[in-house]
């Protein structure tokens, strides 16, 4: 787990020539030839989780604060979304993102409270309340979703400056961008001394203290950005995937599934959360791809997906024996090897 | 063996961005299954789309398709999570000649509104979905068949009414409506409360969170209330834990009427004796001797290639339920061949299908299907089509129809349903389809 991972013998160039590839192809290549399967099944959720990873990140791999209430902060980013966007029609799409992004982090501010007192597997279970908490005040107060009969909510037709991004490509833009400069401004933050301070406060907090950095202050910090950096992925979950927001949705199952793509991803990486997501939502798909294939017709579709269920578990025991750090550390390991 | 490792993922790239290898034909008429095998709703998945197979097996084996048209599937498991579902949508659709999808699932039909109204193909929601989707000049793609949520209510107070000698009878009667906590178990709280008001019985509506493996205090309270009828409006493990907390207070079990998400053999079952006698509503039938369950058995099941992998479900609810949306999609499907050619139908021809999709007992019986089902009439501004309902009562073995088929209070529900899909039409800057638009079909 090291501060900066990059090789420091590498020129700019050689860094930052794949990072420019890379958003090349994102933002044209992408759009231009990938197929609606690719962008609505794979990359839309991936670009999601991604965002919520790197928000669950801050919080857990950089300050060492464990939580299970990210799916409830996506929640109220998605709900706090759908209502500034029905109720105030001249907002613009980018500030009702952004005033979601705050919503939740006020929720967050308070469920994080607890952590000035509480520690680990406490701070852990005191999050849980507000997973719980959440999912039941949007379930019992009609108002959330605006009286809609069974719960459930159509999101509305997205608009930035008159253009119109309810096709796949616009969605898909919108999530990009949104995902782009927010992990941009997660980059810019974590290796400048603020950054420093999130570690400090993981590895000793006394130490953190001694050295005058201010503790409490640091932790509900980083808990009220990681939320709005949440609650901006819920936003795009529904808004830009999903086009429906149910509050079953965003269950304890979601919690764990971020907080997974982060240990697997790398704790305290800013590319793991990336790698995290991509090993969630597109290992599966290939692994029924590839179920369905070999074996279609021996088993029914039940049998098949237990199986994929064991090795997909498997896998991940796997990964971790082989490097605890993560996919990221894979990933450095690899790259080490081809530019030495 | 160094190539193929390196080869091997660019392989399964390659397979899931060609979008599968899929054996459909052009010239046949395909649907795309969105079921659950596993996860906690295996139950009723496996049921429903067993017996949706078993019924296309039916068709194809017996009469070799629809007029010589062959049906298929594919089926992408969903676990009945949205997001699977989409991912399956996402997979499934550029199959050629999709009739129409049947997800069986809200979420899941709600995340698919927006791309199967751009796609043109039909999306049915037999006895569940969207109660506003019944507006087909709001919703010319959505079909919540035979049932929504409102005539469900209707259909319950309706048979409540019989027993009692009488809607008359229900002035000073109380009835306490025990509803799952979450969205779906709170849908007809208003309709309760209208009905209530309409014909002059009291009402407690009582809720249990979700889900619901503790009913202590709900049945302490209704022990105070003192109601005529429990309504049971449950879901999962709710359904046989209210049963057994129900004979636990002294409540009797036949004055628990269970709504058509607590009718099925799983509900009853682990309740063990504390079921008997209980009564729920159902659309269709359970039991095997309609005279298509029999063919079913004899064609399908004889060859080997039933669905069920126990084949003691066969005639269960869900399955008979998924017997009923074959027949419904098969009828759909036939319809449409009427008017436009014994060939593969595009989706919107099959959307014009169903909006005829008008079944007489007569011709339910000519189906095979007579006391399955009782009829349906779908039109265009109709996408429910009047279902009627039955009652069935648990004798601790099976299911026994214990009433007529009952017609829902429908012109009493249309005006709050035409109210709550107008402010959708409004809020979405749609304008409502004429029956002329509804005869204008793409190809």
């Amino acid at each position: 787990m090291t501060f900066v991972a990059d090789n420091p013998l590498a020129t700019p160039l050689t860094r930052h020539l794949p990072l420019a590839a890379g958003l090349l192809l994102a933002f044209v290549a992408v759009p231009a030839f990938a197929s609606d399967y690719v962008i609505e099944a794979i990359l839309l959720p991936f670009l999601a989780l991604s965002l919520a990873g790197l928000g669950l990140n801050l919080l857990t791999g950089y300050t060492g604060q464990v939580s299970l209430g990210s799916a409830a902060f996506m929640a109220v980013g998605a709900f706090a979304a759908f209502n500034l966007e029905h109720r105030i029609d001249w907002l613009p799409l980018p500030v009702s993102i952004l005033l979601a992004g705050l919503t939740a982090a006020a929720v967050g501010l308070v469920f994080g409270l607890p952590s000035l007192r509480l520690r680990g597997f406490y701070l852990a279970v005191s999050t849980l309340a507000a997973q719980f908490f959440v999912q039941w005040a949007l379930t019992k107060f009609g108002w959330f979703s605006n009286y809609s009969a069974s719960g459930i909510i159509s999101a509305p037709s997205l608009h930035v400056f008159g253009i119109s991004l309810d096709g796949t490509a616009g969605r898909y833009l919108f999530a990009l961008s949104t995902t782009a400069l927010i992990t941009l401004f997660v980059h810019r933050l974590v290796i400048s001394p603020i950054g420093a301070n999130l570690i400090a406060v993981r590895d000793n907090e006394t130490a953190a203290r001694v050295i005058g950095v201010p503790v409490l202050r640091t932790k509900l910090a980083v808990f009220a950005l990681s939320s709005a950096i949440i609650g901006i992925a819920g936003a795009i979950w529904a808004f830009a995937y999903l086009r429906t927001v149910e509050p079953a949705g965003f269950n304890l199952d979601r919690s764990f599934q971020i907080l997974f793509i982060v240990i697997i991803g790398g704790l305290a990486t800013v590319r793991g959360a990336f790698l995290g997501a991509a090993l969630i939502v597109i290992f599966p798909l290939l692994l029924s791809r590839f179920t369905g294939l070999a074996f279609d017709g021996v088993a029914d579709a039940g049998v098949l997906k237990l199986i994929e269920r064991i090795f997909f578990g498997a896998v991940i025991i796997a990964f971790l024996i082989a490097e605890p750090n993560g996919l990221s550390a894979i990933l450095s390991r690899i790259t080490r090897r081809f530019t030495r | 063996m160094s190539i193929f490792k390196r080869l091997a993922p660019a392989l399964l790239a390659a397979t899931i961005l060609a979008g599968g290898v899929t054996t459909v034909h052009a010239d046949d008429q395909h649907f795309p299954l969105q079921s659950y095998r596993v996860g906690p709703y295996a139950a009723g998945g496996t049921g429903f789309f067993g017996g949706f197979i078993d019924y296309l097996n039916l068709i194809n084996t017996r009469d070799g398709g629809v007029n010589g048209v062959k049906l298929t599937w594919s089926e992408g498991e969903t676990e009945y999570e949205v997001e699977k579902g989409v991912e399956v949508y996402q997979r499934l659709k550029t199959n050629p000649g999709i009739a129409a999808w049947n997800p069986l699932s809200v979420g899941i039909a709600y995340a698919m509104l927006d791309g199967i109204t751009a796609d043109k193909v039909p999306l049915i929601t037999i006895n569940h979905g969207r109660t506003d989707t019944t507006d087909g000049r709001v919703f010319p793609y959505a079909f919540p068949l035979l049932l929504n949520p409102y005539s469900e209510t209707s259909g319950i107070v309706n048979y409540i009414a019989a027993k009692e000698g009488g809607l008359e009878a229900l002035k000073g009667k109380k009835i306490a409506v025990l509803y799952h906590g979450s969205p779906y178990g709170k849908e007809t709280i208003p309709i309760y409360e209208l009905l209530a008001e309409k014909y002059g019985f009291s009402l407690v509506q009582i809720e249990v969170p979700h889900p619901g493996s503790e009913q202590q205090s709900q049945w302490l309270q209704i022990r105070q209330e003192r109601p005529d009828y429990v309504v049971l409006r449950g879901w999962g493990v709710m359904n046989p834990v209210a049963l057994s907390t129900a004979q636990r207070n002294g409540f009797p079990v036949d004055h628990i009427i269970g709504n058509v998400w607590s009718n099925s053999e799983e509900d009853v079952t682990p309740a063990g004796d504390a079921a008997i006698g209980y009564t729920a509503i159902t659309t269709q039938a359970s039991g095997k001797e309609y005279p298509v369950l029999q063919e079913i058995i004899k064609t399908v099941y004889g060859a080997g290639q039933g669905n069920l992998a126990d084949q003691a479900r066969i005639g269960s609810v869900y399955h008979n339920l998924g017997i009923v949306n074959g027949i419904l999609n098969v009828e759909a499907v036939r319809i449409a061949q009427g008017k436009f050619g014994n060939r593969t139908l595009t989706g919107d021809e099959v959307r014009w299908g169903f909006e005829h999709l008008q079944l007489t007992p007569e011709r339910v019986k000519e189906l095979g299907a007579e006391n399955l089902f009782h009829s349906i009439n779908v039109t265009y501004d109709n996408h429910e089509g009047e279902g009627y309902v039955t009652f069935q009562q648990w004798d601790g073995q099976k299911w026994n129809v214990v009433s007529d088929w009952i017609a829902p209070d429908w012109a009493l529900l249309r005006p709050i349903i035409e109210k709550s899909s107008e402010a959708y039409a409004a809020e979405k800057g749609l304008t409502l389809r004429t029956e002329a638009d509804a005869e204008n079909v793409s190809q």
